[in-house]
């Protein structure tokens, strides 16, 4: 029998009792093709792959991360905590030494969950791989990690959730916002005054293909992640940049899928998007499987798989270089431009609209973040959603400075619960969550 | 009566059983003389004053074709393979000679791309100059639809035999477990209808009328005659034999751990709400993992005649023997000189097994029968660790539903039974370190030959139905074909429930008492677009493995 060349964990979990609702993309078929290809290749017999079930992420991993409105309880499912659960299970069977990548294949996915959450977005409701990386650094130390988003959709949740954490390197590689849902990450949004230049984005036109995504990956994520000397590598390994997904607009391939994974060498993959489930998700996991486990994957491929017919314009290529130059650029200059934006103000201030697609509401958001020297800053978020909800969030980050820590324990003792309907903190300072109404 | 008979691997037991009880046992060492030989020892020496009409059955569970394929005795054979994309399939070669094909089947069933005739027909020739005659045939996904291994059959002619085709064999979906089960049961497929032709003659001399029945490693039975078709699945019946005997020797309505502690090994088996757990995967046999039903059993490298040192200040059992105890003459002290000494053992004497634990006391600065009881406490620690470990794998095995991770059933033991020589000197401590009542049953010796007497036929069938294409699979009856759009679960469980007795009846006559049930079930819709084009249906049916218990 074969035997991997990296011991690899995979937490595979298809949910086949839930569905958002009977025809959703999300619904119990979603895996079903992939485990009978993963059963039929005998993924279970080759030596080093080892199969963990999910643990349940409890409320202090989902509190770690997110603000629900109301709470918790009322938000998130089972099958939400199950999936985050996934990702934790993953990543706790590689930092327990038991083996050396991991792969959670969980679903629902989770990567436009934002740090306030209000319901459903973009299928998500909870950012799995932030819950499992702020598990791990609670549990395992603190850790410096680049998340690669290669879903096909802009990962605006985890770019919201990492914006202002410069141990979080966040980098996304997506169909270009114009063209797509959520309509966001522009190669401008860089992260806020405490961490400017640690959110990259890499809209890519409609059509990019194998040679797009890899040139991306080759000459733009690595050399940034070999000068960035990151303690782990996540990819939220979203499967809809597929030739053949029924949502989007990309020519990406398995076979690509299995190169990027290869290039990348990621520690820990998370499935993301993918709704392709009969011509892409069997053999996209699978190659991600094989390239994880360092096994031959060149025969894995879509029975109508033909390489010239997914090649990319050349006009395509041409403007991904150019792309790839001019955000190379950003990440070198990015100490000097934060320079310029932020010397001298004391708070930087954004207003964002949400837009929650799959439940149909739409939130406002003032996010406030304290510009300070010694430390990242505490941020302050007031949103308010058509359900009436109407909060202040202070999020104190880890490793915040004495002054942050008190000067927003302040402001949350202070906070008036009749002004709003909730008043939350995180103070990750202290591993305290708390809420006032 | 009933007879029942078990070879292993120096000697054959055998019992005679009537009306629930034990009539008589025989035990023939084998050694020296054939193993056809040795089982009609056996049974002449059972049936030495009966009529020998009055047998009603004969259950023989044989070791014939594990050794075949441990030993390398086996027929050339060869492969013809389909693997499709995916894993590179170059590390499934086995056998004499691989083809593989450029066809593919999807996971669906559907034809994705027909193979090239010819490369059948060239292999075909080749087979043929080389002088191989059994032939195995695996394609992927063949379980969904088998079509090409049955056009690859209907190409190779009348030139070979047997033309054993793998999704004949089981309906579980691993391509590289098939392809090995395909090729063990055409590796075997003549010496084991060798064997079947010999038994059959033997017993005709001996005026034996009953139906002989062969055992599966699953703890069921299939007809002699039948069996030749699938002889893969007697391999390694050994254990699940010991498995059902402890069922009819011991009553077990719950779950329940089975030690069956020998000379050198202890083999562990569970029990799940009364029945016998299988192997989730299929046995694993040599290098050849497959799909063959099985009884759960797991073998430790620990035993009465294990070694005892004392190493960097612990005691170590196992894994080796060097030999028999040293009481009996053997090298090095053993748990069995330690049973001595406490007098839980009858064998030898006492002051040899003084002997052998002051040995190994001095070194370690205690007494003789201090050195014995820590023997036996370790002992009983490393078979406690290993059930424990082995439990929490079986219960952590992979789930699929948000309803099985939070309410799936695990399995707790309610009671331990204890067979093997040194069962009952060590069930004392084994109670004590399992926190188990534990049970050693009287003629727990002949476990094995009750098991295979007790045995019933057993079989399994899986059918997949996928109204979007308007087809039906059965794989293991070799079952393709129409259904309407109106299919669903309801008529899929009723199918499968007649199903399942047409399956057992081709591996032997069905009894009365012969309990079918459905054992996996599921149904998706299949949603294309925003539409529900079809239902996506499984259903696993068996026939339960079951014994009479012994009054």
């Amino acid at each position: 029998m074969l035997k991997a060349r990296n011991k690899l964990g995979l937490v595979f979990f298809p949910a086949f009792d839930w569905a958002i609702s009977p025809t959703h993309p999300e619904r119990e078929e979603r895996l079903l093709y992939t485990l009978d290809q993963v059963s039929e290749e005998g993924l279970e017999d080759i030596e080093g792959i080892e199969f963990f079930n999910p643990v349940l992420a409890k409320e202090e991993d989902i509190k770690r991360v997110h603000f629900c409105v109301p709470d918790v309880e009322s938000v998130v499912t089972k099958s939400h905590l199950i999936s985050a659960g996934g990702a934790i299970q993953a990543a706790r069977a590689l930092l327990e030494g038991k083996v050396e990548k991991a792969f959670a294949m969980v679903r629902p996915p989770g990567h436009h969950a934002h740090r306030v959450v209000y319901g459903d977005r973009g299928f998500c409701i909870i950012n799995n791989e932030a819950v499992m990386l702020e598990h791990i650094r609670q549990y395992f130390g603190p850790k410096k990690v680049v998340i690669v988003d290669t879903d096909c959709h802009h990962g605006d949740g985890t770019q919201d959730i990492y914006w202002n954490d410069r141990n979080t390197l966040f980098i996304s590689l997506h169909q270009d916002g114009r063209t797509l849902y959520p309509g966001t990450g522009f190669p401008d949004e860089l992260g806020g005054p405490g961490a400017f230049g640690y959110t990259l984005n890499i809209p890519l036109p409609p059509q990019t293909g194998e040679e797009g995504f890899l040139y991306v990956i080759e000459n733009l994520v690595m050399p940034i992640i070999e000068e960035y000397k990151p303690d782990l590598v996540v990819n939220s390994a979203g499967q809809d940049n597929h030739y053949t997904d029924p949502i989007t607009s990309m020519n990406f391939t398995a076979q690509g899928y299995a190169k990027l994974t290869e290039l990348l060498d990621p520690d820990i993959a998370v499935l993301e998007g993918g709704y392709s489930i009969e011509g892409a998700l069997p053999c996209v996991n699978l190659g991600i499987i094989l390239a994880l486990a360092g096994l031959d994957y060149s025969h894995v491929k879509e029975p109508d798989y033909e390489p010239d017919k997914m090649r990319q314009p050349a006009w395509i290529s041409d403007y991904i270089k150019r792309l790839c130059d001019d955000i190379y650029g950003r990440w070198l200059r990015k100490e000097e431009i934060a320079r310029k934006m932020f010397d001298g103000k004391d708070f930087v201030r954004r207003n964002k609209r949400i837009y929650y697609d799959t439940i149909g509401i739409m939130e406002n958001q003032e996010e406030t973040i304290k510009v300070c020297r010694p430390c990242s800053g505490y941020t302050l978020i007031k949103s308010k959603c058509d359900l009436g909800y109407f909060i202040l969030a202070v999020v104190i980050p880890p490793g915040a400075c004495k002054e942050c820590v008190e000067e927003a324990r302040k402001i949350y003792e202070a906070a008036d619960p009749d002004d709003y309907t909730g008043v939350y903190l995180q103070d990750k300072v202290n591993d305290e969550f708390k809420i006032k109404k | 009566m009933i007879i029942g008979i078990d070879v292993g691997g120096t000697h054959i037991d055998a019992v005679l059983l009537g009306n629930g009880k034990i009539i008589k046992k025989s035990k023939v060492p084998y050694a020296s003389i054939s193993m056809i030989e040795g089982i009609c020892r056996a049974v002449d020496e059972l049936l030495k004053n009966e009529g020998p009409c009055e047998i009603e059955r004969v259950n023989l569970s044989t070791t014939l074709c594990t050794n075949a394929v441990l030993e390398g005795k086996t027929s050339p054979v060869g492969m013809i393979l389909e693997s499709g994309p995916g894993l590179d399939a170059s590390f499934l070669a086995c056998g004499e000679e691989n083809v593989f094909l450029d066809g593919y089947i999807d996971h669906r069933g559907q034809e994705i791309k027909p193979f090239n005739e010819n490369i059948v027909r060239e292999a075909a020739v080749r087979f043929k100059e080389k002088g191989i005659s059994a032939i195995g045939i695996a394609t992927k996904f063949s379980v969904r639809n088998p079509i090409h291994e049955l056009k690859v059959k209907e190409l190779l002619g009348v030139d070979f035999f047997p033309v054993v085709m793998g999704h004949a064999l089981s309906g579980k979906l691993n391509f590289p477990r098939r392809v090995y089960t395909t090729y063990l049961n055409a590796a075997v497929y003549e010496r084991f209808s060798y064997f079947s032709s010999a038994i059959e003659k033997a017993f005709e001399e001996r005026r034996i009328k009953a139906s002989v029945n062969v055992l599966k490693a699953d703890g069921g039975t299939m007809n002699l005659k039948k069996a030749v078709s699938f002889p893969v699945y007697t391999i390694l019946s050994g254990p699940s034999a010991s498995v059902m005997g402890c069922w009819g020797l011991s009553s077990i309505n719950d779950d329940a751990v089975i030690l069956d502690i020998g000379g050198t090994t202890t083999d562990i088996s569970f029990f799940a709400g009364g029945v016998p757990l299988l192997e989730p995967k299929g046995i694993r046999i040599g290098n050849y993992p497959t799909v063959v039903r099985a009884i759960y059993s797991h073998s430790v490298a620990i035993g009465g005649d294990s070694a005892v040192r004392f190493e960097r200040g612990k005691l170590a059992i196992g894994p080796r023997r060097e030999g028999p105890p040293k009481t009996l003459g053997g090298p090095v002290p053993t748990p069995t000189d330690a049973m001595i000494l406490m007098g839980l053992l009858n064998a030898g004497t006492k002051e040899k097994a003084y002997l052998a634990m002051k040995e190994l006391g001095d070194i370690m600065g205690i007494s003789p029968e201090e050195t014995a009881r820590l023997i036996l406490e370790r002992m009983g620690d490393i078979i406690r660790e290993k059930v424990e470990k082995l439990l929490e794998d079986i219960n952590n095995k992979p789930v699929y539903t948000i309803r099985e991770l939070l309410y799936g059933e695990k399995i707790s033991p309610k009671k331990a039974v204890i067979i093997g020589g040194p069962a009952k000197a060590l069930s004392l401590v084994l109670e004590r370190k399992l926190k188990l009542p534990c049970d050693v049953p009287e003629n727990f010796e002949v476990a094995n030959a009750i098991g295979a007497a007790l045995s019933r036929v057993t079989a399994e069938i899986t059918l997949f139905a996928d109204t979007g294409q308007g087809y039906l699979t059965v794989p293991e009856l070799g079952i393709r074909e129409k259904i309407g759009k109106e299919f669903n679960l309801e008529k899929a469980r009723k199918q499968a429930m007649e199903l399942i007795k047409e399956r057992a009846s081709t591996l032997a006559p069905l009894s009365e008492e012969a309990e079918a049930e459905i054992v996996e079930e599921s149904c998706f819709n299949m949603v294309r677009g925003f539409y529900t084009v079809g239902r996506n249906i499984r259903v696993k049916a068996q026939i339960k493995p079951s014994v009479t218990n012994l009054t």
